[in-house]
């Protein structure tokens, strides 16, 4: 089991919900990325999705595009992704998802990114663009070097594909709350509850869900349906409109701590008479 | 040869469907409709029809006399799609493909355009059914072809500049596709060439393939026999898989791609994905892709605004690895050159996207007296005067 795996079985065991944070690597320079990440989980964040930048990100929005696009002019490149999660795995056992689009990982090779992200201390992987129908080859070469595989099930897939979503998935299933790009958004759609409810008659996979969440009250009204939240477009606007401050740390730590307080308040709200 | 594609959308081991799970299902809905429609006679009947008597099919294949004088060698005959409504063989998909968005009671209709000509024709095809369009076309490709920007919004379509990348096709593509993502359930994205996912390449080039039946019964009307050759330009590779198709099993018939060559062979000045690329993964479908050893997508340049993109459309690649077609490239400068020429010889001013499949004809045809070309003339230029103003300064004065 990865640390994907032990992270949920805590969870389930403690009855906690997980703070997933999205962090492009590489923004602004690989340099930063390491005491990013320390920073987002000393304020509580329980997994780290690592994007590596691609230059066509046809799934984001315009904050991680810019994002990538600063990530890609500081020199990042999957390899520099891998020794990150090595740095970062000097001192922490955060599970690491690596998050991004096919391409790059084609180019690197399967086969030889199964070895080296294993090696490197990544826990598992996410490809946006690698739909179940054409990942056969992909699943099979990750999950022989004791890697994840997460997919994405969005609220236009069908029952078929929920189940093949479900099946092609380890570690948890990761649920699109809208149709649409990445991006932070006001309120959440009601596309989720479906979704959830659905996906949970198929298996029994932690379910967690991302895309235009960004809130504590979001993370507030989610945490009662899933196991996990994702919050990405508004951890890189933060680090956007930071970029030379020295306080960006501290700030990414208050905001991820913020972000789960937002568990305790839908307790707290469950509790109330 | 097998049939292609196989039922995921594989021309071999190209094509498929690489796209974020939210557009799985709408590109199997589409692949329904579409399965759908080309079982149904109505529909043929309709698509028939509106390119007879709204596009002007069929377009005439015309012997070239005096460009095959000049050149002194094999007959060489244009097929001339340049004739068409809005000035190019775009109209064919659009026209099929908008009634596919209509059967699927879309009210919305979205496309990218590089040189402009598939955001003119789908916006003519929009404004002949009352749809709302929206066109994706790179800042760069806004400049370059102005004329085809207010074209398209006097035919009442918005027309949204992208700012992103290089500024081009790829760029368009990739916010048509975001914007498709946001919208699924009203929007039909009527993607302009053979490239994408699945049944996107198939379907694109059912609706160009008329071009290729029209053209092997011309020819063999005209010279009693098959053409030695056929010549088509390749941006996506819609106009060239259009012609090609209904040749594939005439093995004597030489089937000949031709890529921008842009301003050199240094990776990013170019679009010949052929020469310069290899597999890679990009909008959706696998095929030749020109990318650096990181896995990035390359920067490409071509004069041409329709052919400067960094992946070719799957079939092609796969009628690259079997040899069944070749592929070249023709640089600006030559692209210029016989678009100058073909205006002189045969008082036709062709797009420089089909200046570049001129090119290659005139550059083969001394050595092949004898023989019978045919060469695709996909589009007319007038969209380009700028350009060619740019570059003949000394007809300006
Ligand atoms: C006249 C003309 N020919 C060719 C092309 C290239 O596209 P394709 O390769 O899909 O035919 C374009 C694209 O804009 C065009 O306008």
């Amino acid at each position: 089991m990865t640390r994907i795996g032990r992270l949920f079985e805590n969870l389930k065991r403690s009855g906690g919900k997980g703070l997933i944070a999205y962090i492009t690597a590489g923004d602004p320079t690989p340099e930063h990325t390491p005491a990013l990440v320390e920073a987002l989980e000393r304020g509580g964040a329980d997994l780290i999705e690592l994007g590596v930048p691609f230059s066509d990100p046809i799934a984001d929005g315009p904050v991680i595009q810019r994002a990538g696009e600063r990530a890609l002019r500081a020199g990042t490149t999957l390899r520099k992704v891998l020794d990150i999660a090595r740095e970062v795995r000097r001192r922490s056992e955060i599970p690491l998802l690596l998050f991004t689009y096919l391409n790059p990982v084609l180019r690197y090779g399967l086969e030889a990114l199964a070895k080296d992200a294993a090696a490197s201390g990544i826990d598992g992987c996410l490809l946006t663009d690698a739909s179940v129908e054409e990942a056969g080859e992909y699943v099979r070469i990750m999950r022989a070097a004791g890697l994840d595989t997460v997919f994405l099930a969005a609220p236009t897939s069908s029952p078929r594909r929920q189940r093949l979503v479900a099946q092609y998935s380890s570690g948890f299933v990761y649920l699109v709350s809208h149709t649409g790009v990445t991006g932070e958004r006001e309120t959440l759609s009601d596309a989720v509850g479906p979704l959830v409810r659905s996906m949970r008659s198929i298996t029994e996979l932690p379910l967690a869900v991302g895309f235009g969440i960004s809130r504590p009250e979001h993370v507030a009204e989610l945490g009662q349906q899933v196991e996990a939240v994702v919050v990405g477009s508004a951890i890189m606007h933060l680090i956007e409109r930071n970029l030379d401050n020295p306080s960006l740390e501290v700030q990414l730590e208050s905001f991820a701590r913020e972000l789960k307080h937002g568990f305790e308040m839908a307790k707290a709200g469950a509790h109330r008479p | 040869m097998t049939p292609q594609p196989d039922a995921g959308g594989h021309f071999g081991s190209y094509g498929g469907r690489y796209v974020p799970e939210v557009l799985m299902s709408p590109l199997e809905e589409l692949e329904r409709a579409f399965c759908e429609a080309r079982e149904d006679p109505a529909f043929h009947a309709e698509l028939d029809e509106l390119l007879h008597t709204y596009a002007g099919r069929p377009t005439p294949l015309y012997f070239a006399r005096r460009l095959t004088q000049t050149l002194g060698g094999a007959r060489i005959y244009l097929k001339r799609e340049d004739l068409l409504h809005t000035g190019a063989h775009k109209i064919n998909n659009c026209l099929g493909q908008v009634l596919i968005a209509r059967r699927m009671g879309k009210k919305r209709v979205i496309a990218e355009t590089g040189a402009g000509q598939h955001g003119v024709a789908t916006a003519t095809v929009c404004a002949l059914f009352g749809l709302e369009c929206v066109v994706y076309m790179g800042e760069e490709d806004m400049r370059r072809q102005r004329l085809n920007v207010f074209r398209m919004r006097l035919l009442g379509a918005k027309v949204v500049a992208v700012s992103n990348g290089s500024r081009t096709l790829k760029d368009a593509i990739s916010e048509a596709m975001r914007d498709w993502v946001t919208n699924v359930a009203t929007t039909h994205y009527l993607l302009g060439s053979a490239l994408g996912s699945h049944p996107y390449p198939l379907m694109v080039r059912e609706f160009h393939k008329v071009m290729g039946e029209e053209a092997r019964a011309q020819i063999q009307q005209a010279e009693q026999r098959l053409p030695d050759a056929v010549f088509a330009c390749v941006g996506g590779g819609s106009n060239a898989i259009g012609i090609f198709h209904a040749f594939i099993p005439d093995r004597s018939v030489g089937l000949i791609g031709v890529e921008a060559g842009g301003r050199s062979a240094r990776l990013g000045e170019h679009a010949a994905r052929f020469s310069g690329g290899s597999p890679g993964v990009l909008q959706g479908a696998r095929s030749y892709l020109l990318q650096d050893e990181n896995g990035q997508v390359s920067l490409t340049h071509s004069v041409s605004a329709g052919l400067d993109y960094a992946l070719v459309g799957p079939e092609h690649a796969w009628l690259h690895d079997t040899g069944r077609a070749e592929y070249v490239s023709i640089g600006d400068r030559q692209a210029l050159d016989a678009a100058r020429m073909l205006s002189q010889t045969e008082g036709i001013i062709p797009a420089l996207e089909s200046a570049h499949a001129v090119a290659e004809a005139a550059s083969r045809a001394s050595q092949a007296k004898g023989q019978v070309f045919v060469v695709n003339l996909s589009g007319r230029g007038d969209k380009d005067i700028d350009i060619y103003r740019e570059n003949f300064r000394e007809l300006d004065s």
